[in-house]
């Protein structure tokens, strides 16, 4: 087992390459066990191509990616097995199977990896998964077609959580969501990494996303990681973009509502 | 680190668990703890290792039936417990289980309440789309050109080649089985007749009809599908664009005027294929076959495929717009929604042709 200091996932030298364009460039990247990282950047920049790097979806041009101590690059689907085993992945839009009714969904990656489970069990967990990611508890047997866009992205993540992992990816969870919706969302984030000690590596657009629940943010620009560390530390950098991201009328306006959330806990 | 989940009974109900209490190390755990039948009053989990969700919802659903204490855990680990034992609450996993018949039944009243409603839709798209020729007849000033010459080429120039093969190969097929079959009556000559009526009068424009909507109908459904799903059709509503004119108009159009090209075109190619084999297998020379052509087959023959043409044309693209546009909130929709226009111009194809057969019989023109 990899030990506890050592980044559960690790990136060296990426290169990505589409054609002509090049979207990555000698970007390294660590993600520390037990964090919440969040992942900004300009619209273009590769977010979503290095989270699919990193899971296996995309063959890097060059470089090197380790998730939990293990190399994952240029490895057999059947040699990552067990790497898979311990991720979850929330895609943008929950990427449901729509010919299944959201219980089943849950149970996809329990039947595939565990056969032998009894199917009693199944049900039971995919039960209380179903109820821990807040769906109402008449959701099983929905389609996904019957599902508003927050719900489908809770089942997608009760999928997502099915096999108890240790590291989960989300992708724009809180995209599409309207603000009350997408609070809840980063709160049941919030306390599901608590609970199950999760690390997240969450790709953001939505700055109160990032003040309100990532303990380290990791700016990609230029073809690489500009910047990475607490949101105080980014902005105390000179980086015009950065300074732009955090400080614009957004950034400003997310640095007061989350100010004034603290001191409403605090009094 | 611990090894695979395991537990065991000491004296006073105390069930003493060890190893790892998570789903890839619990093994026949669940199985055994259901088969324990001891009295159990504490479970102790102070030698457990590693603790997930479903490790602790198997220990809370044994506590909870044989109402046993769970003791030993710190505080990381009960604060997961707590969690889990919140998340226990009743769950509709399935959908309500429905009476065979009941659902037959259902399914049989569903299935002729959609035809009948189908119908009614395509009359009355019909009529729409009737009232948007008219309306651009009025105006024609809103005649999209453009938009016309596009469909012409994509349903009829680039079809060229495909229907040529097709056509070509039906000739033949027909000219090699007429000759095979009429050969045993030493009536070898009137393949000629056989493959000169049967394109001209039926095969060109039945097998045109078939090929331009599995090719053109099926794309105008799934071109107008994807649209109304990302809302284009709605932003051209808004704007003010109607879509009956600068979607569906251009495409009837395109078929309705090009059908009886394809169609003659068709006929013509399966024409030459029948007349190379004849040339192949009964030695009749090419122009020895056009001459008996011009003899047998009568004028009306190519005028009964050049007016069901255009009617066919028109059934395909008004039932692949009418499909198209019946595309509502997912994409599953585009793809069903698409076999069904394709299913349905081919079917009203088929009917109407029949009906065209008994029609010009009874004109005489036979």
């Amino acid at each position: 087992m990899a030990r506890s200091d050592e980044p559960i996932i690790r990136v060296r030298g990426l290169r990505n390459q589409f054609g002509e364009q090049m979207i990555h460039d000698g970007l390294d990247l660590d993600v520390r066990r037990g964090e919440i990282l969040g992942v900004v950047g300009g619209s273009g920049t590769g977010k979503s191509v290095l989270m699919r790097s990193i899971i296996g979806l995309q063959q890097p041009t060059a470089g090197e990616i380790t998730v939990f101590g293990e190399p994952t690059l240029g490895r057999d689907e059947t040699e990552t097995v067990d790497i898979r085993k311990r991720w979850g992945v929330l895609f943008q839009g929950g990427a449901l199977f729509s010919t299944l009714t959201v219980a089943e969904n849950v149970q996809v990656p329990l039947r595939e990896f565990y056969p032998n489970m009894d199917p009693a069990l199944t049900d039971q967990i995919a039960s209380y998964k179903v109820v821990m990611t807040g769906l109402p508890p008449n959701a099983g047997p929905k389609y996904p077609a019957e599902l508003s866009g927050g719900m489908k992205k809770r089942a997608g993540l009760a999928r997502a959580l099915a096999l108890d992992p240790e590291l989960l990816f989300l992708d724009e969870p809180t995209a599409g969501l309207d603000p009350i919706g997408a609070a809840a969302f980063d709160e049941l984030t919030r306390s599901l990494q608590r609970t199950l000690g999760l690390t997240v590596f969450l790709i953001t657009h939505d700055l109160d996303t990032l003040h309100a629940i990532c303990d380290r943010v990791a700016v990609l620009a230029d073809k690489r990681v500009i910047a990475i560390g607490t949101i105080d530390e980014l902005i105390a950098t000179d980086h015009p973009w950065i300074a732009e991201y955090f400080s614009g009328p957004r950034g400003r306006a997310a640095v007061q509502s989350q100010h004034a959330a603290q001191a409403r806990t605090t009094s | 680190m611990s090894g695979p989940a395991d537990f065991s009974a000491a004296d006073g109900g105390t069930l003493r668990f060890t190893g790892d209490l998570s789903l890839s190390r619990l093994g026949t755990l669940p199985d055994r703890l259901n088969a324990f039948d001891g009295t159990a009053t504490v479970l102790d989990l102070s030698g457990v290792g590693r603790f997930d969700t479903v490790g602790a919802w198997v220990v809370h659903r044994f506590a909870a039936k044989s109402g046993a204490e769970i003791r030993g855990l710190d505080a990381d680990k009960r604060h997961l417990l707590d969690q889990v034992e919140q998340a226990d609450q009743p769950v509709a996993m399935r959908p309500e289980h429905v009476n065979p018949l009941t659902r037959v039944l259902g399914e049989v009243g569903q299935a002729v309440a959609t035809a009948f409603h189908t119908l009614h839709g395509l009359l009355g798209f019909l009529g729409a789309t009737t009232l948007a020729f008219l309306n651009v007849a009025r105006h024609p000033s809103r005649f999209r050109f453009n938009a016309v010459v596009h469909r012409f080429e994509v349903v009829g120039v680039s079809a060229l080649g495909i229907i040529g093969l097709m056509s070509f190969l039906i000739g033949m097929v027909i000219a090699q089985q007429g000759a095979v079959q009429l050969r045993q009556f030493g009536a070898e000559v009137f393949t000629i007749n056989l493959v000169g009526r049967l394109t001209l009068r039926e095969m060109g424009v039945l097998m045109t009809a078939i090929m331009v909507a599995g090719r053109s109908g099926s794309a105008f459904a799934a071109q107008l599908g994807t649209m109304k799903l990302t809302e284009e059709i709605d932003a051209m509503r808004t704007i003010g664009v109607s879509p009956m004119e600068a979607l569906v108009v251009p495409r009837v159009l395109a078929a309705v005027l090009l059908m009886p090209l394809l169609g003659f075109y068709s006929s013509m190619i399966a024409l030459i294929g029948g007349a190379l084999l004849s040339w192949a297998t009964l030695e009749i020379p090419p122009i020895t076959f056009i001459q008996r052509i011009r003899e047998v087959v009568p004028i009306t023959d190519l005028y009964v495929g050049l007016i069901k043409a255009p009617v066919f044309g028109a059934i395909i693209a008004i039932a692949g717009c009418f499909q198209g546009l019946q595309v509502e909130s997912d994409a599953e929709q585009v793809g069903s929604r698409t076999t069904a226009a394709v299913v349905q111009a081919i079917f009203l194809v088929i009917v109407l042709d029949a009906f065209f057969a008994v029609f010009f019989t009874w004109l005489g023109w036979n």
